[in-house]
């Protein structure tokens, strides 16, 4: 089989697997820290069960995204050197700060975050929670700058067919890079809010009313209900940037094969890239042109004018669709469950079993957007500076086939394990309830492995 | 001398890349090397050596996303050619790095009866890992040769590495614990140290026949003369360290930290000789560092970083290992 597709399968199937854990522990790292902070000016120790519970969570997650992270740094020499060979001066330095900057202040810092609860003062413990919760920010921040500069590269010169920094300012905050990071940290945020919510309800279901519970539920109900309309917003203002920088990725999005005034926002379509149309259509009039120019007669870029140099329609149409649904769902979600625990002090069980689903809502929505934007870039892997297919390794397809059939065998199985494992602590948690042992008073630390739990 | 900054970068940058790995095989080695020792410890056995590595192990692999990012952000093009050279090698290791690691989390958390299954896979992914890296190493070594002669070489340092592993596995254990486990370990690290020790040797004997280049840099005069410190005394710390493990552990716990430097000195000195057999190449045969490396400014870019950062990890890095200090079992049931 051809080396350049599977390798692009590859590269998306494991960095669509790193993706999932970093999502939950940018923003876990700060509802601990909430959780800490609670716990701290209260004393009320529900706060600390739930933090208990949770940073047990960070913690599994922390190090599926480690091992599935040493995978990312191999591939990009095993697969694409090209890559480096072509745009290494940007790149590099950007990776080697991501690791240098906040890798380790996460890495070391989880150590003492995790089992040092015995061992250093509350103060240094809570301390050490900041890092870690700051070092998976930072750590975002320069992948995403990366990854932004890939979209919409600056501030570099091409010398001898190699780029050559030129601004570093300019490169780091390239004109896509505020609007990718702020739409990444309040998925994950989204993320976070859902997956503790929906956890939450699990517990509500099997009939728990303990105080931990009640209190990561508002947490997760109450941060979702907040950052749902914010990220709307952020979406739309990443989407008018895309417009401007990448705009056959906005016609491919909206499947508008014809640049002009009075474009339809297409609600359902099934796109053929070979006639050139939509099947099954399903549009609003003059819907594209409203929100994206705010005027019925805006005109929308069309792949008419981007003749073999536009991302495949159909995966970018539909992760995009996939993304906004998703999102207009936890909308109604987070809100009605706002509302029901604000006035009724209570949760409808239909609602409640809708919730639990939902925990993975924040997965779904993150990888739509993602292939929409990665998938978006194509045919390029550094916009108008390198074709992703002359990146491509010179390693035999047969290789590359086995390699990635055992990833994602070894994927599933891991996924699975993990959301077991999740499954397996809520309802342990909610057996336990307030009765499990006061974090003060506990003997094994706290995610301790030796533990036979 | 005026100092020319475009010859001295790659340089530094080889060195610190070196370090980095060094200090990831000193420190993810005795994870590793408790893994394989896992096959031949008890239940409870093996709670107390996760929990003499629990807090230390993200950081210690986090020593290895710094070497082979630093071969990626200083030497792309070696970064390309080593890897895809050894494609399916480094798949193997990066299998056994997933299984290892989150069968670190996934025993502690699973229900009680699903435990077994994830140690055994933390001992696989463990020596998966172990003989994935050495393997690695002697077809590097060998200038990234994959002929028949070049893979049974490979399977040797393999086997090697395993076995040095072990031998820093059982000594930390030594350090960490006390009781009926430390007397265990002992025996654990006289068993691995021989073997560590035949597979050395074997290794040494073999190197010079592999690849000739290797050879002549060893043996001219007055070279010969130079680096005989490097052999002799590594020889000499092996004698003196298998000694020790019939008189540990000692009244009071005397030298409990002892073996464990010895082998990370023992490490250190073949890990010069291994520099001094490739210099100047970054790909053996191939690439100079010179030839490999980035833009002098982009490369002056992460040196600035890495000069304030690095200092800054190690310090703390003393302070994680600090506030675990003592003996494991305190982690667990103080």
């Amino acid at each position: 089989m051809d080396p350049l597709i599977l390798s692009r399968i590859q590269f998306g199937a494991n960095i669509s697997f790193h993706i999932l854990f970093p999502t939950i522990t940018i923003a876990l790292g700060w509802v601990l820290l909430f959780f800490k902070l609670r716990y701290n000016a209260t004393n009320d120790s529900a706060w600390m069960r739930a933090y208990f519970t949770w940073v047990k969570v960070f913690a599994l997650s922390f190090a599926m995204g480690v091992v599935s992270g040493v995978t990312m740094s191999f591939q990009f020499g095993t697969n694409w050197p090209g890559y480096m060979e072509k745009v290494g001066n940007i790149a590099g330095p950007l990776l080697a700060y991501e690791i240098l900057t906040a890798f380790f202040l996460e890495a070391a810092f989880l150590g003492i975050m995790l089992f040092g609860f015995r061992r250093v003062s509350n103060r240094i413990h809570t301390l050490a929670t900041v890092l870690v919760a700051g070092g998976t920010t930072v750590s975002a921040f320069w992948i995403i700058a990366l990854n932004s500069w890939m979209q919409t590269p600056a501030g570099f010169e091409m010398r001898d067919g190699v780029a050559h920094a030129v601004d570093w300012w300019a490169i780091i905050f390239n004109p896509s890079m505020p609007y990718r990071l702020t739409h990444m940290l309040l998925a994950s945020g989204l993320t976070v809010s859902f997956l503790i919510a929906g956890l939450s309800a699990l517990r509500y279901l099997t009939g728990d009313r303990s105080e931990s519970m009640w209190k990561a539920l508002r947490t997760g109900v109450f941060t979702a209900a907040i950052l749902i309309p914010i990220q709307i917003f952020a979406g739309d203002q990443h989407g008018l940037n895309t417009l401007e920088h990448q705009p056959q990725k906005i016609a491919a999005m909206e499947a508008n094969w014809n640049t002009g005034p009075n474009v339809p926002l297409v609600l359902f379509a099934l796109p053929d890239e070979a006639a050139k149309e939509n099947k099954f259509e399903i549009a609003i009039p003059d819907g594209a042109s409203l929100v994206l120019r705010h005027s019925t007669s805006g005109v929308v870029p069309g792949l008419n004018d981007y003749p073999g140099n536009h991302p495949p329609v159909f995966p970018v149409f539909w992760g995009f669709r996939v993304m906004v649904g998703t999102g207009i769902l936890m909308l109604l979600v987070s809100w009605s469950a706002a509302f029901f625990l604000k006035r009724r002090h209570s949760l409808p069980k239909p609602l409640a079993m809708l919730m639990v689903p939902m925990a993975l809502s924040g997965w779904l929505a993150t990888l739509a957007g993602w292939y929409t934007t990665e998938i978006g870039r194509q045919p390029w892997l550094v916009t108008g500076v390198l074709k992703t297919a002359d990146a491509v390794g010179p390693v035999a397809g047969s290789h590359v086939a086995l390699t990635l059939a055992t990833y994602l065998v070894l994927y599933v199985l891991l996924l699975i394990a993990y959301l077991g494992v999740l499954v397996h602590l809520a309802l342990k948690a909610a057996k336990d309830g307030d009765s499990s042992p006061l974090p003060g008073v506990m003997n094994a630390a706290m995610s301790q492995p030796a533990a036979g739990e | 001398m005026s100092f020319d900054w475009p010859t001295a970068l790659p340089l530094i940058f080889a060195g610190l890349m070196g370090l980095a790995i060094l200090i990831y095989v000193i420190l993810d080695g005795f994870d590793l090397g408790i893994g394989i020792l896992f096959a031949a410890a008890e239940d409870a056995e093996q709670d107390t050596m996760i929990a003499a590595i629990g807090p230390f192990w993200d950081a210690n692999e986090t020593w290895l996303v710094l070497a082979v990012g630093l071969l990626l952000v200083a030497f792309p093009l070696a970064h390309g050619v080593i890897l895809t050279a050894l494609y399916i090698p480094v798949f193997v290791l990066l299998l056994g790095l997933i299984l290892r690691g989150v069968a670190f989390d996934f025993r502690a958390k699973v229900p009680a009866g699903r435990k077994h299954r994830w140690n055994r896979i933390f001992f696989l992914g463990s020596l998966i890992a172990s003989l994935a890296q050495g393997y690695m190493l002697g077809v590097y070594v060998l200038g990234l040769d994959v002929g028949l002669g070049g893979m049974a070489f490979g399977v040797l340092v393999a086997f090697c590495l395993a076995a040095a592993y072990a031998a820093m596995g059982a000594a930390w254990v030594i350090y960490k614990t006390e009781g009926e486990l430390q007397k265990k370990a002992v025996r654990w690290l006289r068993t691995t140290l021989v073997l560590t020790a035949l597979g050395m040797a074997a290794v040494s004997l073999a190197t010079p026949f592999a690849s000739p280049r290797i050879f002549d840099k060893w043996f001219v005069w007055p070279e010969m003369l130079y680096l005989s410190p490097l052999p002799i005394l590594s020889a000499l710390l092996f004698l003196w360290l298998w000694r020790q493990t019939f008189h540990l552990p000692k009244p009071d716990d005397r030298h409990s930290l002892t073996p464990f430097l010895t082998l990370a000195a023992i490490f250190a000195l073949g890990f010069a000789g291994l520099a001094w057999s490739f210099y100047p190449f970054v790909v053996p045969d191939r690439l100079t560092i010179w030839q490999a490396a980035s833009a002098p400014e982009s490369l002056a870019i992460i040196l600035a970083g890495t000069v304030v950062v690095l200092p800054i990890i190690i310090f703390y890095s003393f302070y994680a290992y600090r506030v675990f200090g003592g003996k494991a079992t305190d982690l667990t049931y103080d």
